[in-house]
């Protein structure tokens, strides 16, 4: 594996004020014509773009983008990666992806600053304790590790929390995935970016599409704000914006889009190891390698594209944190931001052929698409590829909501949604 | 926070209210005879626009009354308020790339 960076580079380039560092991909202008296109450069997108690229030799690819990579929810998110979902398909799913987050670091030569440092998810009365210990079970017979925690092993693993949590909710128990954790948000869409580019996909920033050239069911072109690209394929990984898109192609989809947000705090010294989540009072935090609490928040109830959130939404999360973490509520809240999370009404995801021929969909993914980022392009790819889904997300099909084959994940996703 | 105003009791914060996604959407009317495909776009497909969007909420918290709103979902101002069972007002299409 090549070394592209080392204190001698370093020194180097100090010389000329660090002004000419290399570009790390290429900002082409489009071709006419490409074989794949793909509409989003976020994380989604660029594994997918790599994976066309890596696993069934398709570079003729061009990945497009209305913004800047990776500046959506890839870069919005709070950075959690685990896989203890309940139903065999999504176990499955999750489970491949969080085995290639194990891997990913090695395999794109780029620090996904991958940690594992196990991750919590808090029960606080019996009916809670009866569903963990179920979901806990189900995991292990996935192959999922996970385990469940009495409430002193609790104590044990997480020293400052408040078992009493203000004697509402109290904490009686938990499960814990430890090869669950976080990892680097920016660095995934920065890694894949830079490993597709290397195997010649173009990666087109600032050029949102403004339509689809469909004939006979089929796709020919996308019409984009840098004119006209013709493509055999076209796959779609836009998260918030699936429905906007989607509409453009003349189909609709069930999700809705919904502002999900976020904070962080002052930072400081180490005081909490691990990821802490609890469903039922709306909280999730941990603390990022700069020493802020990452902490997240639940969604808006009402649709949004505005990518904030409201007051009462955080006003709730922090009470939550603080009940939890009493030695947290001094601490003051720097920032604070929304993404658009598009939700199924399963909470699983939609990775997809649609009506249109040649058009792919990948979305619905909700407020669990980061973990996935690496499982879901791994498929994704493959779907485009092969024109066919993988047994792995054959199940994710936009026909489902039809035939009536729901992957109810609500009880897996973090936020009530 | 949204200020919403409830055509009975008048303006309102947002936490007293709840969503209950597009209006006017039309219940089948022969359910018996409907196939999979139609039951799947009245239950679950929406065009979950952005832009202006005619929605419904209700009052929980206050008279309990159901309402039309149009709000635009991308700077969440709210346009209009209109009673169940109205023909929504005439609005200026307000579109978003």
């Amino acid at each position: 594996m090549k070394s592209r960076y080392s204190i001698f580079s370093l020194l180097r380039n100090a010389a000329s004020y660090h002004e000419n560092w290399p570009e790390v991909w290429r900002s082409p202008e489009p071709k006419s014509s490409y074989d794949v296109v793909i509409v989003g450069a976020g994380g989604h997108g660029l594994a997918t773009a790599y994976y066309l690229a890596k696993e069934h030799g398709i570079t003729d690819v061009a990945v497009i983008e209305r913004g800047w990579l990776g500046g959506g929810n890839t870069g919005r998110n709070t950075t959690i990666v685990r896989s203890n979902y309940l139903w065999d398909e999504s176990a499955q799913l999750y489970e491949h992806a969080l085995k290639l987050w194990e891997g990913l670091s090695a395999e794109l030569n780029y620090n996904v600053m991958l940690s594992q440092r196990g991750v919590m998810n808090l029960a606080h009365n019996q009916h809670d304790l009866r569903e963990i210990s179920r979901r806990v079970n189900a995991n292990r017979l996935n192959g999922v590790d996970s385990e469940f925690l009495d409430a002193r092993q609790v104590k044990e693993f997480c020293p400052v929390i408040d078992l009493r949590a203000g004697g509402r909710y109290p904490v009686l128990g938990a499960s814990l995935q430890r090869r669950g954790g976080t990892a680097r948000h920016d660095a995934v869409a920065w890694g894949y970016a830079r490993a597709a580019d290397a195997r010649g996909v173009d990666i087109i920033q600032e050029c949102p599409v403004h339509g689809f050239d469909i004939e006979d069911g089929r796709i020919k072109a996308v019409e984009t704000a840098k004119g006209r690209i013709e493509a055999r394929k076209v796959g779609i990984a836009v998260a918030g914006h699936s429905s906007v898109l989607a509409a453009m192609a003349g189909f609709r989809l069930p999700v809705h889009s919904l502002p999900l947000q976020a904070l962080v705090s002052e930072p400081v010294k180490p005081v909490i190891d691990c990821v802490v989540m609890s469903g039922a009072v709306h909280a999730y935090i941990s603390q990022s390698d700069r020493g802020e609490l990452v902490i997240g928040a639940g969604v808006d109830k009402y649709i949004g594209y505005g990518q904030r959130g409201s007051l009462p939404v955080t006003e709730e999360t922090l009470a939550a944190v603080c009940e939890l973490f009493p030695i947290f509520r001094r601490m003051r809240m720097m920032r604070s931001w929304g993404g658009i999370v598009d939700t199924c009404p399963d909470a699983s995801p939609i990775i997809s052929k649609t009506p249109v021929e040649g058009l792919y969909i990948n979305g619905g993914w909700g407020t669990g698409g980061f973990k996935s980022t690496p499982g879901s392009g791994w498929v994704f790819a493959h779907t485009i590829a092969r024109d066919e889904p993988h047994p792995l997300n054959a199940a994710y099909t936009l026909d489902r909501f039809t035939t009536g084959y729901l992957i109810d994940e609500h009880g897996a996703a973090a936020v009530a949604h | 926070m949204l200020l919403i105003s409830c055509p009975y009791c008048g303006p309102r914060e947002e936490t007293e209210f709840s969503y209950g996604h597009e209006a006017h959407v039309e219940r089948p009317k022969n359910p018996d005879k409907l196939s999979d495909q139609a039951w799947a776009e009245y239950l679950f497909m929406n065009d979950n626009t952005k832009g202006v969007l005619l929605e419904r909420w209700v009052h929980s918290h206050g008279c309990r009354r159901w309402f039309n709103v149009a709000r635009d979902t991308v700077s969440y101002q709210i346009l209009a308020v209109y009673e169940m069972g109205a023909k929504p007002p005439r609005l200026k299409k307000q579109t978003y790339v």
